[in-house]
């Protein structure tokens, strides 16, 4: 329930929405219709509804990203399907002769996304009247696929898509053109290529035979490069425009996310190490990995693309609060470093618990040791997530004000403004 | 190499297509030769398939979201192994659609929760589990001992498994529900059905205590006492488990 709504409701619906934006902009086209992408808005959410609806009834494949079940599934390849086709016909139909970066991601994000998601949840419904199915593979084929489809669920809806978003936000918003052609190149092959080999990384030591193992783990560590280059690339486009970072919430957002980004690849890439794993693995250390992911990157790259979009879709001039973005940028970021140091700590509280050893050779602590040991760390991890939600509220009525507050006359927006030549060639605007 | 992709980039279907060939390897490597390669699954003859009660008792352990918190895979580390026995071997889930083998361990691993405890104590653990556990902070589900055991569609879930492979006759298929009666209600004729169609090794009792009703927690109770007890191939030395 948790992870749909934030993979799928959040991510998913940010997903689309920019990628549709950042099309048109990009292609110098319109979409081609326009009653198919209100089928896929509609229709995507009617998605998430439906899965949603059914956890609670314990409609469950128990996939981990994939449980919704087979009626639901259906239903996502028919959205997603028109989802491409609209793509692809704005891109066939475009003015510009290359197809921008932003939407090598997206489409890469958009087709494998498809195709994993149409293999992984082959299955035998009972009967045409039950919600159950049953999984096509079974045990150790069933693992793999899974991790398969679940590493790659993370690649490329959590970090292709984002990354499509933020080499389109970025740059713009800091005003610099992205710093080399070739780092996106080299990064964007690598994590398609490379990334689909790593899902097995999440199977160390089980009974999935060791060379799927060890060649999970060999491309794991070696997604570290694309991914670096990635973070670089974004980094390095910054030069020269670091007193907007300053000055600017919304571009700090953004470049935040994208150490967040360097962060969590180097931290997977550590974690997929077999001898690594065998500690962090089934504790709270992969939950604070994901949150390095979900919290520091997925969702900063995100709010710096909603206060970017927001004034120009609703043809602001600016936010209604540049004083209430500072707010939720410092919320966010408090919140996320105390969730992911609680769950560090838990993570591995609980996996040297489990391995240690007293002086006559027997183990030192019985299961129930460690649970009550993670208490204080949950604790922390309430406050920090706390942090991160009434961040994301201030967001939202910041959001809804700008919406509903109309500019003011142009002579009054002037009046209320330092004259430029006093402030310093206008390189002062803190809501910028 | 620069020049290639300046010119690919200008073409939609062709990096359409770059795209879905380059992310196809990885899967298509790692994952087909898993069907094809005889040593990924070991033999074992004495598998056997789930009871129809048992699956039920499984069905009920995904419906309530059990794996979210307890894994089913006991890694090859000599902590694990003397922690929770025998680590698991690839065959003892190639029943299992899907595998429930887990990611996150907020409780123990249960590969091998089979005849572990007695019934009783999974039913007073199940109903309240700080009755058994002072510091659990697993949820109750007291409910399930209430519930009535929906089992007219048993035999429909048989044959759907079969579809996947999983080898049930048409004779399990057609007296499902009965057998699922029978497991948990050992003084009755139906009992006698399951010995026959899932061996004499079978668990037939009243796995909640009362034979008169067949509840979900027969079922679930059912399920938890076979885990790791389906075949003995984990128990043998490595030499004798043919590969």
């Amino acid at each position: 329930m948790h992870t749909s709504g934030v993979i799928f409701g959040f991510g998913g619906n940010a997903l689309i929405a920019t990628s549709f934006y950042v099309l048109q902009r990009t292609s110098r086209a319109r979409l081609p219709d326009q009653l198919s992408p209100w089928f896929v808005l509609l229709g995507y959410n009617l998605f998430c509804v439906i899965a949603a609806t059914g956890y609670l009834m314990g409609v469950t494949q128990s996939k981990e990203y994939a449980e919704p079940e087979w009626y639901a599934d259906i239903w996502l390849v028919i959205v997603w399907v028109t989802y491409f086709i609209i793509y692809l016909r704005t891109l066939l139909r475009r003015k510009e002769p290359h197809i921008y970066v932003s939407n090598w991601y997206y489409m890469a994000f958009i087709l494998v996304v498809a195709i994993l998601h149409i293999v992984n949840n082959l299955a035998v419904p009972v009967s045409l009247g039950h919600a159950k199915s049953y999984s096509a593979f079974s045990g150790v084929q069933d693992a793999m696929t899974q991790w398969w489809y679940g590493h790659n669920a993370v690649a490329f809806f959590l970090t292709a898509g984002f990354l499509g978003m933020m080499y389109y936000y970025l740059p713009v918003r800091a005003g610099r053109p992205i710093f080399s052609y070739l780092l996106s190149i080299i990064s964007f092959w690598g994590i398609t290529f490379m990334y689909m080999w790593a899902g097995s990384h999440h199977l160390h030591y089980t009974a999935l035979p060791q060379w799927v193992q060890t060649l999970g783990m060999t491309f794991s560590v070696m997604l570290l490069v694309p991914s670096w280059a990635s973070a670089g690339n974004a980094l390095l486009t910054l030069n020269g425009a670091w007193h907007k970072v300053r000055d600017d919430a919304t571009l700090r957002f953004m470049m935040v996310a994208a150490v967040f980004y360097g962060i969590v690849t180097f931290e997977g890439s550590f974690m997929a190490i077999r001898s690594v794993n065998s500690l962090s693995h089934y504790t709270d250390w992969t939950v604070g990995h994901v949150h390095v992911g979900a919290l520091g990157w997925v969702a900063m790259i995100t709010f710096g693309a909603i206060y970017a979009s927001v004034p120009w879709l609703w043809k602001r001039e600016r936010m209604y609060s540049a004083r209430l973005v500072e707010v939720h940028f410092w919320l966010a970021i408090a919140g996320t470093v105390i969730y992911v140091f609680a769950m560090w700590n838990s993570g591995i509280i609980q996996g040297l618990m489990w391995r240690t050893y007293n002086e006559s050779g027997t183990l030192a602590y019985s299961f129930v040791d460690s649970v009550v040991a993670m208490h204080p760390n949950y604790i922390a991890r309430a406050v920090g997530g706390l942090l991160f939600l009434i961040g994301a509220l201030v967001a939202c009525y910041n959001i809804w004000m700008t919406i509903r507050t109309a500019d003011q006359p142009a002579d009054q927006r002037v009046a209320d403004r330092p004259v430029p030549a006093l402030a310093g060639a206008g390189a002062l605007q803190p809501a910028e | 190499m620069f020049n290639l992709h300046y010119r690919l980039e200008r073409r939609t279907i062709g990096f359409l297509l770059a795209i879905i060939g380059v992310a196809g390897i990885g899967g298509a490597v790692e994952i087909i030769p898993l069907f094809t390669i005889h040593q990924t699954v070991e033999d074992a003859p004495d598998m056997r398939v789930y009871t129809p009660l048992e699956l039920a008792g499984r069905n009920i352990y995904i419906r309530e979201g059990c794996y979210a918190c307890h894994s089913q895979m006991i890694r090859t580390l000599r902590d694990e192994v003397e922690r929770y026995g025998p680590y698991s071997l690839a065959v003892e889930s190639k029943y299992d659609h899907p595998m429930l083998w887990g990611s996150k361990r907020t409780g123990p691993d249960l590969a091998r929760m089979g005849n572990k405890y007695s019934d009783e104590w999974h039913v007073r653990h199940l109903n309240n589990p700080r009755d058994v556990v002072p510091q659990s902070v697993m949820p109750h589900y007291s409910w399930l001992a209430r519930t009535e055991l929906r089992s007219d569609d048993l035999g429909a879930h048989l044959a759907a498994l079969r579809k996947v492979g999983v080898p049930y006759t048409d004779d399990m298929i057609v007296n499902a529900k009965s057998d699922a009666y029978g497991q948990a209600a050992p003084d009755t004729p139906y009992a006698e059905g399951v010995t026959k169609r899932y061996g004499a090794a079978t668990n037939v009792r009243a796995f909640d205590g009362r034979p008169s009703a067949l509840t979900e927690l027969d079922a679930l109770v059912a399920y938890l006492q076979i885990l790791g007890k389906l075949t003995d191939a984990a128990h043998k030395p490595v030499a004798a488990v043919g590969g």
